[in-house]
């Protein structure tokens, strides 16, 4: 056995790890959770860390999955040695791939963080939905458990692979273990070699293509032979789980660690068994140790090679003395008989039975059962209530623990109050916000705690969905024996809340043991914290007896110049009072850390760090609460009781942490939800809110416009309302001809503000004798709340200004009510004014089809939801199907629309003589979009159905039922630049280069910014982004150009920042034109690595230096003579650097490589000047026009081609 | 004709030296600037304050994004790959140094005694041969006094002059009250050189915007007559050198720099307007000039015009106010 390195890593990095250096190709694409996988190796590769045979493996980001599918699949046809990294509808991608890979036998081991398939709903965290959707390409899976053996098993996967051929499927859970920090020990290179060898490697390379020995592969084979052939790789199938257990025994002799491909544990003797695999397996195994210590006859068999499926290795595992299994699988296939793992114990048994060689002493019954869906908490609690129904006389088949469900009764229910953790292992949970370090602080307490002591050491962290003002929680364990807890603490002996106000919204210390420590970040100084806590926190303490520690860390970090940066500041007191490390040694080992993180980060933040960890000491004081509660106060409810029923009975308990509770019956059953949700979540984030002063205002309406969150609203009102109004309720005389005689308010809502500044950003008013002082200014939200709460309601109740009498620029946009309200969207998100617009001119007729990321994380992702209706209870219609089919999904809405219309109308002729043809030639008329017509058809509509009342056909009802579709739809395809250039660019040139009325909304940050900043095609020169690391050298794709070489779509290119009538323009224009419109909106993002409040100056910049042209193209304007393309900005002024010097993303390339950032910018800026030769050509450019449409015959039909 | 000078212990060639500016940011410039003559190189300063902000910046906007979402751990490529510390500074240093034989000068600006003084230890181990300490703070605070401002800058001197062995100059602003009792000081706490005046960015309005906007004009030979009096004031009373910057356009400015008392002339707004080889110009109109003029060498020349030597010392003194008060009559 070689001398072992001790490391603190995630789960993604221990895989990667060996990944890197065991292949020579790596062909990725992005996907939570298995993003990190790829990043690290592009890092390292980028650092030119050399795989073990010396050579730099080459990374490679590919468009979708379904292409890195298929370079990997070129580049093990070519004889290198390949992986890839990927989970869930990325892995789906793979699919097709994956029988060519399996069945021309080649070796390759890829690496899956299991994550869930989308279904009813997408979720981002763990089961084997994904991996078992692979179980029949003929791919051998392999299972780990923790990330010591996802570490482990990625080495054996690949040696496995090696001598096997067949290719291997490695995956491990994500999140639970993709995301768990754990101290491991590593495979060192040495070890690798050894185990890797050279004779496969050799092998798989002389199998490559190449035209000094020619083969030829991936023929078409016919009746005759297909069926022969395709039995012809059997033996390697039946050799391969020989050969798999031979390289765990081998690896066993280098690393000490052995595996079986079923690995048993429990008592000798046990008559009831759990099998299942994954993480699960690890706390299975805790719970059966405890009951086996408890003389109970239990065990566990943890399946670590799950295909090829060893029946004989399978039966060798268990003991003879079982007489019941259970079967858990964290996958759901409604339909079938059982879930997978579970139909293969019945068959293996079986199948062992009828060939006589059963070790059983009696016939095992086995009953099945799912866990775990969606990172579901899996315990051993839950564990144990599998074990115990093995003892009922019948026990339940098709079981379901971990959850309620009343509906079809499936599930076991399990002891919540059971905890079986040991009293040394220290259990300390962490309140954290997002923004505030929290996490990243414990992932350096881990960090040396397990690298610098001989405790072992575990960190697992809980985001919740927003992205602004998430919470974090984070769980870390420190024990004197490996941890295999793969589940969160219920029990801590230490709980920190880092953010006060949490105290009113969550059961905080739910989570702490009796005689826990408490450590509070309070906005008080030590001998106020305790009556300003509410009763029930204040109760808990006392019940449980809790040790409670103060520090008002917000106010030092004010004082040390951190903003919200309170991570060492807390992080310190975690060690001064937790007693994990002597308190000397811990502020030694903290600022040791703090070099480490911050050193290269510069003088300046290690000082400051420094600093805090002194000063953090000094103000850390323990509060000793009296011996009774002192307060009355109490958490206010989560969701006001002017909610809706579902909101105040699911969504509240969701909000409140406590949506594991609730029951299979509280939910849809086909995934539907309600909209209109994000109203009743108050988050109260701002620690600023704007303040409008409304004799300075100009009445603009930017500020409403840029606002990201819909949280600064415009209106114009009838001043007799004003009688009613709250005391510090603020109105003026409005100042304009189209409404008037009305009043005017600008009004925040302040408790969905998120703080970001855009508002007084953007605001043009300056008081002329105090130019510091504008419309709007910010000041400290806390004073403010509640008056403006008051007047928020108020202002609501207000009704929305006539919607025709509103002009179409950007003052008048801003009275139509948004639809699209208070998302999880980041603080100063660039996307969302542009969705919030949207739903704002089209709100109330829109169909929205979301491609997945960010915009559908924050427009879709529960608990609450910010797409939301009128006071008619009209809204938009909002779904997300995939990434990368969006263009296709939002094209099918419009098929389907198309068809209802031709109803509709057809029916309306139909009976037109009982509506009166009036009415009926009215319906027909093909009318435009504007606002006065869509209210004069919905007036005819509602007349309509008043007239349908007394028609007693079915046509009638069938017509009632359709009649709305008479009402022009305004349909979207939304998403970003990551769906528009690349994983989607295919069907959103296909739907494109149709001509159906549809508009595409591209975001374009120029990164996958939901998963964290991977370069896309849009990504510009010069840019440094994940796959890109030394700056981008390749052109941003001119997506408009290519749209716009088809000639009948309309395109346009907007940034709302620097010109925001232009945007409202391109906007109303996409919608009105009937055929295919493409706009393409820049927006501001925190991946381009600045103050999001500076946003909108950025915009300006980048269309001023010619980095962000503006333009339509509308080809409507043939017609009238005119060029179809105009160019809405001025030829590039000054210098791109003027631009790209603001953003971190271009400064990084600057501060690595300041000769090669020179270079790149001089490429922008030659590209700046080329795009606007281009376009300047365009715009002078006139083509003759057309025959009016429908002059000329239509095209007969397309013929449908084979495939 | 020897135009040779000591400047802050080192012997140049002649004093014309390239000052703190841009000149230096591009390589070719600096071979440009070697070629026609410059004695010696100054570097643009690196600014403390802008050192911290970005740092801070970094920690506030980009930071905070990390480990805040379940879906991205980060938005950047490798968390360590890119500093905020000098090292674009050290590395450029190090370049030019590499490049040029002339004496290079690193130059820091900053006002507060802190960590960042270490950049002077690490700009002498990039092979600096002196450091310029660029004193450029605007004191807006009514409770902060003249001689705490002072004493802050002292301070500052003898700290980075504990930790560096090559010279130092302190380059100030002309705003003191007691110039010539501040330079002193200064000379005392260890200054080699004191350099007169930088010279700011001027705040202008836009009355359209109601904002205040900042621009930094080239200078003219008209902003040397300021810095002729205080070098002829200071010439003599100091041990440290004397050089000046800011209104040296021609040869003749540069005599009457050195006739002042100046040790070395720096330029930067000629070369900025007229490129590196003007430098060239300057010092052939130098030269013709003392040769015209019967000198033996330049530093027959040097402080003959300062306070203590010229005929008419009054003529630097207030006196001369009332002289041309009264000369209007």
């Amino acid at each position: 056995m070689s001398i072992t390195r001790v490391m603190t890593v995630d789960g993604n990095e221990a895989v990667a790890l060996v990944a890197h250096r065991t292949n020579e190709v790596i062909a990725i694409y992005p996907i939570t959770p298995s993003s990190a996988m790829g990043e690290l190796c592009d890092e390292w590769s980028a650092h030119a860390q050399c795989n073990i045979w010396g050579a730099i493996p080459k990374v490679v980001e590919m468009q979708s999955e379904g292409g890195a599918a298929g370079a990997v699949h070129g580049s093990l046809q070519a004889g290198a040695l390949t992986t890839t990294f990927t989970a869930s509808q990325g892995l789906l991608l793979f699919i097709p791939n994956m029988y060519k890979i399996a069945g021309e036998l080649n070796a390759f081991c890829m690496h899956v963080a299991a994550r869930s398939v989308a279904s009813h709903a997408l979720s981002i965290f763990c089961d084997h939905s994904d991996v078992m959707a692979c179980r029949q390409t003929g791919f051998a899976l392999l299972a780990s458990g923790s990330v010591q053996e996802a570490h482990d098993f990625a080495a054996i996967g690949q040696a496995s692979t090696l001598q096997t051929r067949v290719p291997f499927l490695h995956f491990f859970d994500g999140f639970r273990t993709s995301h768990e920090v754990a101290k491991i020990e590593s495979v060192d290179d040495d070890d690798l070699r050894w185990l890797i060898g050279d004779e496969g490697v050799e092998h798989h390379r002389s199998r490559g293509l190449t035209p000094d020995h020619p083969q030829l592969r991936g023929t078409a084979q016919n009746p005759d032979v297909f069926f022969q052939a395709r039995e012809a790789c059997n033996p390697f199938y039946l050799a391969c789980p020989e050969i798999v257990q031979a390289q765990m025994d081998r690896f066993a002799e280098r690393a000490g660690r052995h595996y079986r491909l079923f690995d048993y544990v429990g008592a000798p003797d046990a008559e009831r068994v759990v099998v299942l695999m994954g993480s699960g397996a690890q706390t299975a195994q805790e719970m059966v140790q405890w009951l086996t210590n408890r003389g109970e006859k239990v065990g566990v068999l943890k399946v670590r090679l799950y295909r090829p499926f060893s029946v004989s290795a399978f039966a060798e595992a268990l003991p003879p003395s079982v007489r019941r299994l259970a079967v858990l699988d964290r996958t759901k296939e409604p339909g079938s008989i059982g879930e997978p793992l579970y139909l293969d114990v019945v068959a293996a048994l079986r199948e062992l039975r009828d060939a006589g060689n059963s070790p059983f002493e009696v016939d095992p019954l086995v009953v099945g059962g799912r866990y775990g869906l969606s990172s579901k908490e899996f315990t051993p609690a839950m564990v144990k209530a599998v074990l115990d129904e093995l003892h009922a006389e019948r026990p339940r088949n098709h079981f379901t623990v971990g959850i309620v469900d009343d509906v079809t009764h499936t599930s076991l229910s399990a002891d919540s109050e059971l905890d079986i953790e040991p009293d040394d292992v220290v259990r300390a949970v962490f309140f954290g916000l997002g923004s505030d370090g929290t996490v990243g602080a414990n992932k350096n307490a881990i960090k040396i705690i397990g690298e610098e002591t001989q405790l072992q050491a575990q960190g697992y962290f809980v985001y919740d969905s927003k992205k602004s003002g998430a919470m974090t929680i984070s769980h870390l364990r420190f024990g004197p024996r490996p941890i295999d807890s793969a589940y969160l603490i219920r029990k801590a002996s230490f709980v920190a809340c880092h953010q006060f106000a949490f105290l009113e919204r969550y059961d905080v210390l739910d989570y702490a043991g009796h005689g826990a420590v408490f450590l509070l970040n309070a906005p008080y100084p030590p001998d106020e914290v305790w009556d300003a806590l509410p009763r029930e926190v204040q109760q808990t303490i006392l019940e449980k007896e809790l040790r409670l520690y103060a520090i008002d860390a917000y106010k030092l970090a004010d004082e040390l110049k951190l903003g919200r940066r309170i991570n060492t500041l807390m992080q310190t007191c975690f060690f001064a009072i937790s007693g994990v490390l002597p308190r000397d040694e811990a502020i030694a080992q903290i600022k040791k850390a703090i070099e480490k993180s911050y050193g290269a980060k510069g003088h300046a933040v290690v000082a400051r760090n420094f600093e805090a960890v002194d000063r953090a000491l000094d103000n850390l004081h323990q509060v000793r609460p009296p011996t009774e509660i002192t307060t009355e106060r109490e958490r206010p409810p989560i969701v006001p009781a002017g909610a809706p029923d579902f909101v105040k009975q699911v969504t509240a308990l969701m909000l409140a942490g406590k949506g594991d509770l609730l029951p299979v019956s509280a939910f849809p059953v086909d995934g539907t939800w309600p909209v209109g949700t994000s109203k009743w979540e108050k988050r109260n984030i701002a620690q600023q809110i704007p303040v409008w002063d409304s004799d300075l205002c100009i009445q603009c309406n930017k500020c409403a416009m840029v606002c990201p969150h819909a949280a600064i609203r415009a209106k114009v009102f009838d001043p007799k309302r004003l009688d009613d109004a709250p005391p510090t309720y603020k109105a003026v005389a409005y100042r304009g001809a189209e409404f008037a005689g009305s009043h005017y308010t600008i009004q925040v809502a302040p408790e969905d503000c998120t703080g970001c500044l855009l508002c007084a950003a953007v605001c043009p008013a300056k008081d002329k004798s105090n130019p510091r002082h504008k419309a709007i200014d910010m000041a400290p939200s806390r004073p403010l709340v509640e008056a403006e709460r008051e007047n928020y309601a108020f202002f609501l109740d207000l009704p929305q200004a006539d919607r025709t009498q509103v002009k179409l620029d950007i003052k008048g946009s801003q009275f139509f009510e948004p639809l699209f309200e208070y998302s999880g969207a980041c603080s100063g998100c660039g996307e969302t004014p542009y969705i919030k617009l949207l739903t704002q001119l089209f709100g109330d007729r829109a169909l929205i089809a979301n491609a997945t990321g960010c915009s559908s994380i924050y427009g879709g992702n529960l608990p609450t939801t910010p797409y939301t209706t009128d006071g008619d209870g009209r809204g938009p219609a909002w779904s997300n199907s995939l990434f990368e089919d969006n263009a296709e999904f939002g094209l099918g809405f419009r098929l389907a629309l198309d068809r209802h219309v031709d109803r509709a109308r057809r029916l309306v002729i139909t009976l037109a003589s009982d509506i009166g043809e009036g009415l009926a030639d009215e319906l027909l008329q093909d009318g435009a979009s504007g606002e006065a017509e869509i209210q004069a058809q919905r007036r005819r509509v509602d007349e309509l159905r008043l007239r349908l009342a007394k028609v007693q056909t079915q046509e009638a009802r069938e017509l009632e039922q359709a009649a709305d579709y008479l009402v022009k739809k305004s349909i979207w395809l939304v998403g970003g630049d990551g769906w528009a250039y690349d994983i989607g660019f295919g069907g959103l040139d296909h739907v494109l280069a149709m001509d159906h009325d549809v508009n595409m909304l591209v975001l374009d940050t120029e990164v996958y910014s939901n998963t964290g900043g991977q370069q896309s095609k849009a990504t510009p020169i010069g840019a440094a982004a994940k796959f890109a690391v030394a700056g981008k050298e390749i052109s941003k794709k001119d997506l408009g150009l290519e749209a716009m070489s088809y000639g009948h779509a309309y395109v346009a290119r907007v940034a709302f920042g620097a010109k925001d009538n232009q945007t409202v323009h391109a906007f109303v224009e996409a919608d009105s034109f009937r055929g295919p419109s493409l706009i393409i909106a820049y927006s501001p993002c925190i991946a381009h690595g600045y103050d999001l409040s500076r946003g909108l100056e950025q915009q300006k910049l980048a269309v001023k230096s010619g980095m962000w042209p503006l333009y339509r193209f509308d080809p409507r304007r043939v017609q009238q003579g005119e060029p179809p393309f105009q160019l809405d900005s001025g030829a590039p002024k000054g210098s791109v650097k003027d631009y790209m010097r603001n953003e971190a993303r271009f400064r990084m390339v600057e501060k690595i490589d300041p000769k090669r950032s020179k270079h790149l910018q001089r490429m922008a800026q030659e590209d700046a000047l080329r795009r606007y030769w281009v376009y300047r050509k365009l715009a002078g450019a006139t083509p003759p026009a057309p025959e009016p449409r429908g002059s000329t015959t239509p095209p007969p039909p397309m013929k449908e081609e084979g495939r | 004709m020897n135009l040779s000078t000591t400047y802050i212990g080192l012997q140049l060639p002649h004093p014309l030296i390239a000052g703190a500016s841009p000149l230096a940011d591009d390589m070719d410039t600096v071979r440009k600037l070697e070629d026609a003559g410059a004695a010696a190189i100054v570097m643009r300063s690196l600014f403390e304050e802008q050192l911290v902000m970005e740092q801070m910046a970094s920690l506030r906007h980009l930071d905070a994004h990390e480990d805040a979402h379940s879906e991205a751990q980060s938005y950047f490529p490798g968390p360590n790959r890119f500093s905020l510390g000098p090292e674009e500074y050290l590395d450029r240093l190090r370049q030019i140094k590499d490049a040029v034989r002339i004496p290079v000068f690193g130059s820091l600006n900053g006002y507060t005694p802190g960590g960042w003084l270490d950049f002077a230890k690490q700009m002498q181990d990039a092979g600096a041969d002196a450091l310029e300490l660029n004193v450029y703070h605007i004191t807006t605070d009514p409770d902060q006094s003249a001689d705490a401002v002072e004493d802050q800058t002292v301070e500052m001197v003898k700290a980075v002059k504990a930790q560096i062995s090559i010279p130092l100059a302190i380059k100030l602003s002309p705003f003191y009250s007691a110039l010539a009792h501040f330079a002193r000081r200064l000379d005392h706490a260890g200054a080699d050189g004191i350099v007169i005046f930088n010279r700011f960015y001027e705040a202008d309005i836009d009355p359209e915007e109601l904002a205040v906007t900042r621009h930094l004009k080239l200078s003219d030979s008209g902003a040397l007559l300021m810095r002729l009096r205080w070098l002829a004031i200071l010439s003599e009373k100091i041990d440290a050198s004397l050089a000046v910057t800011g209104g040296v356009h021609t040869g003749l400015d540069a005599i009457k720099a050195v006739m002042a008392g100046a040790h070395a002339v720096q330029m930067v707004s000629a070369l900025l307007k007229h490129g590196p080889q003007h430098l060239e110009r300057v010092h052939s109109e130098m030269e013709q000039w003392l040769e015209d003029h019967e000198y033996e060498s330049l530093e027959q020349a040097q402080g003959s015009m300062n306070l203590i030597r010229c005929p008419e010392p009054q003529g630097y003194e207030r006196a001369n106010y009332v002289d041309i008060l009264q000369s209007w009559e």
